[in-house]
């Protein structure tokens, strides 16, 4: 069992393309919010696991560090994010870029996702906006996406 | 998450997306992707260096500064490859009880490693999803009754057996943690637990079990990696 046997047997899953590319021009770094959203199918322990195929995504707070991985797949390494859940969920260094004024504002609430989802539809259409949404309500400007 | 990038751009934010699987990124295409050629698992590279995540964080955020039209596709220069061979040397407990199947008297052996390893890195991957640290034991007897032949919904197991067994093997990889001295290399955990472990051995016995009875792939088929 190699890093590499796993990611040539995951390559060639279909995803989705997008015949357009939208693009939002950010306001300077360091004038803006930031918010992390990761697809490692993170939630604090009081919150609801993620169920398979699950397409909801769960309010993480950026003031609380008991994050724990609902995620479904065994095709990656759990023990380094079990060490340090930065390496995944970069929320400490975000704060110290956010401290250092590298960032203009690091958000209180980020969003967590279930990756390995074989069917995008709902979250392409109905929870991806809907989490877009929150975070466009809360002032977010930049959106640092991390998978698992 | 390259969906996520592309509707979340479409709403309005600007976003960097980090990536680990390059064909996937690069046919997603997200409007801002950043490459890193890391293990599965680690997409900030790195776990305890706060610089090495930085440099990563960096890189990421200099993706803002391209005009658009997206996608923006870069790649980080330095890339960290797990080629198999890393082993983790943790010392597996002598057999105790001699009555007691192996793998539990196993697992039973680990449980100071793993609240050990709980009390200083939290529970982020250990138990809890369905099975705690304390029906870690009982998971294996059922694991072991399905490797016997018994149907795995007739086993007592506390939930789907992936769960179960994403469980038993954070229970394990956890205890990994509590006996090393610093973090492991991506995927040592895994192999350490699939490979030299009792327990290993009887989740992908009762995974082969239950594929060998026709139960339905998606039962079994991530009870372990998909490589096993």
């Amino acid at each position: 069992m190699a890093d590499h046997d796993v990611k040539a047997m995951t390559a060639d899953i279909e995803t989705p393309t997008f015949e357009q590319t939208a693009f939002t021009t950010p306001p300077l770094l360091r004038e803006a919010t930031v918010a992390l959203v990761t697809t490692a199918s993170l939630h604090h322990p009081d919150q609801d696991d993620f169920a398979p195929s699950d397409s909801g995504f769960r309010v993480l707070d950026g003031r609380r560090r008991d994050f724990m991985t609902g995620h479904w797949s065994p095709n990656f390494d759990a023990i380094g994010f079990a060490a340090d859940l930065n390496v995944v969920f970069p929320i400490d260094r975000l704060e110290e870029l956010a401290d250092a004024g590298a960032i203009g504002r690091l958000n209180d609430q980020h969003l967590a996702y279930a990756g390995n989802q074989f069917d995008l539809s709902a979250i392409r259409h109905d929870s991806g906006p809907a989490g877009a949404h929150y975070l466009r309500a809360q002032g977010v400007d930049v959106v640092l996406l991390t998978p698992v | 998450m390259s969906v996520l990038a592309h509707v979340f751009e479409a709403a309005g934010l600007a976003t960097v997306a980090l990536g680990s699987q390059r064909k996937q990124i690069e046919r997603t295409a997200p409007p801002r992707g950043l490459f890193c050629d890391f293990p599965l698992g680690r997409p900030l590279g790195r776990p305890g260096e706060a610089d090495f995540q930085h440099r990563v964080l960096r890189h990421a955020f200099r993706l803002l500064e391209a005009p658009g039209p997206g996608p923006v596709f870069e790649v980080f220069p330095e890339s960290i490859t797990d080629d198999g061979t890393e082993v983790l040397a943790c010392t597996l407990p002598p057999r105790h009880d001699p009555d007691l199947p192996p793998a539990i008297d196993e697992a039973r052996g680990l449980r100071h490693a793993y609240d050990r390893a709980i009390a200083r890195y939290g529970n982020r991957a250990g138990t809890g999803r369905v099975v705690d640290a304390d029906g870690v034991e009982g998971a294996i007897e059922a694991l072991i009754r399905i490797a016997e032949g018994t149907p795995w919904k007739e086993a007592g197991l506390a939930g789907i057996p992936a769960r179960v067994a994403q469980d038993v093997r954070g229970y394990y990889e956890t205890a990994a943690l509590g006996l090393s001295v610093h973090i492991p290399a991506a995927w040592a955990g895994a192999r350490w637990f699939f490979d030299e472990t009792e327990t290993g051995a009887v989740v992908l016995a009762a995974r082969a079990a239950m594929r060998d009875a026709d139960v339905k792939m998606p039962v079994w088929f991530y009870m372990a990696p998909g490589d096993r």
